[in-house]
């Protein structure tokens, strides 16, 4: 299967190894994640004004190319995978608005007169887990090559996986997705009181303290509940929750280092592929102690 | 509405309710809906930081007080939408909280100032983080 991949930015700087977990593990689940050969930044955020079009271009030339792509053969559906949460709820808001508002159309479309096609809205927008979910789960479990017995495993959702309500990838007050797939590749999934609650997000860049501790309490829910390491699918909640342990280790010298992971990163160990294609090293948090304690990672 | 009944209702005044308008229009919501159950301000992340409680802003907004613009609590929203799927009126008050940041943003007002970074805070942040925040809290 050939689809179209928008990996988003973050994902080619601090979040490399999402994006090389992500291409590396869908291979082996045979998916191929095609990019394209050129795209822009999503912006990160839906507009909400009513009255804001402009920053529904940027999403809207991405989903363009993805016709492209499709038009020239490239991609065998107008569909686009992404896995950054908020890469996801941006491309997909912005898609949304441009089939239900033709003054909004309208408008767009007059703003990208250097583009040598309009966008038609044929694209849909949908997250890894989705795709992986839609393959059947049992073909996830028959592809695990270390089944991740024992491991207990938190999955962090945080907003924008689940919400605006209507608009995510599961059920916004009782997700299972994260959890079906950890099963899957038979690590036990914890629930946890502050799954869906927020890090703080963007916030933390000038509001770093009340970030940690809304980091804290996240982690400290998913110890609390009996989590050995959390997976996210979010490059900004994965840098909350793991470099914001810095700042809650200063204040609460009790508080001990706790592993938080991508999702793709789980599934590309109970895969059973190569080292360079989880690239655990870029965690802030080493997981790879308890990986190898666990007997899933080779002791070097 | 019978004119018997005008005692009774809560008149507002023409500048206040333009006001008001302006933050209907800007957000898409109707924020006569709410009834004050505090659903939203019970969930919301950030209450800690906030002068107004979210519920109270919906409030304010209600009664086209200007004092909202000049509230904490709009800056400090994560537009987690924790309040929109707890809302039983189906308010977006994510939506609510930008229409009023908007309203003060498009008077050229920046929030936040990116050189308030020092160079290892803007090497170690991701960009995701700093693109989302500057659009949020800048002009
Ligand atoms: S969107 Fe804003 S007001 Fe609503 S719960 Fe989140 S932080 Fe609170
Ligand atoms: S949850 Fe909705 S109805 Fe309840 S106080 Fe908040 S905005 Fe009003």
């Amino acid at each position: 299967m050939r689809l179209a991949y928008y990996p988003g930015c973050t994902l080619k700087t601090t979040a490399k190894s999402f994006d090389i977990s992500t291409l590396e593990s869908s291979k082996t689940l045979g998916i191929d994640l095609i990019e394209p050969e050129r795209w822009n930044c999503c912006g990160t955020v839906h507009a909400l004004s009513k009255d804001d079009v402009m920053h529904h271009l940027a999403p809207i030339r991405n989903l363009l190319r993805i016709e492209e792509m499709k038009k020239t053969g490239i991609v065998e559906e107008s569909k686009v995978i992404t896995v950054c949460a908020m890469c996801y709820n941006t491309l997909k808001r912005a898609n949304l608005v441009f089939n239900s508002d033709s003054d909004k159309v309208k408008k767009i479309n007059e703003n990208m007169e250097n583009e040598s096609s309009v966008y038609n809205g044929s694209v849909q927008v949908e997250h890894l887990l989705e795709t992986i979910k839609h393959q059947g789960w049992d073909n996830l479990r028959n592809k695990v090559k270390i089944p991740l017995k024992d491991l207990k495993v938190a999955p962090y959702y945080g907003c924008l996986l689940l919400r605006p309500r209507g608009l995510g990838i599961d059920n916004a007050d009782k997700p299972s997705i994260m959890e079906d797939m950890i099963r899957a590749l038979g690590a036990e999934p914890i629930d946890f009181a502050y799954k869906q609650k927020c890090c703080g997000s963007y916030h933390t860049v000038f509001m770093k303290e009340r970030v940690a501790d809304l980091s804290y309490k996240i982690l400290n829910q998913a110890k609390i509940a009996g989590a050995e390491i959390i997976v996210t699918a979010c490059p900004l909640c994965e840098f909350n929750l793991s470099h914001r342990q810095t700042e809650i280790i200063k204040n609460r010298s009790e508080f001990k280092e706790f592993p938080v992971i991508y999702f793709t990163q789980l599934i590309a160990l109970a895969l059973g592929l190569k080292e360079d294609s989880m690239v655990f090293g870029e965690n802030k948090t080493d997981p790879r102690p308890l990986f190898k304690y666990k007997g899933f990672l080779k002791e070097i | 509405m019978s004119s018997e009944n005008s005692g009774q209702i809560l008149k507002i005044n023409a500048e206040n309710k333009e006001f008001k308008e302006k933050i209907q229009d800007l957000s898409g919501e109707k924020i006569d809906l709410c009834f004050q159950c505090g659903a939203c301000s019970s969930g919301c992340p950030m209450v800690q930081e906030m002068d107004y409680l979210p519920s109270k802003i919906i409030r304010m907004s209600q009664l086209g007080l200007k004092e909202v613009l000049s509230s904490k609590t709009i800056w400090v929203c994560t537009t987690c939408f924790n309040c929109e799927v707890r809302c039983p009126r189906g308010i977006d008050i994510a939506n609510v909280m930008e229409a009023i940041r908007q309203v003060v943003l498009r008077q050229k007002f920046d929030k936040v100032n990116i050189d308030m970074l020092t160079p290892e805070e803007l090497r170690e942040l991701p960009q995701i983080a700093i693109v989302s925040n500057l659009r949020k809290l800048t002009a």
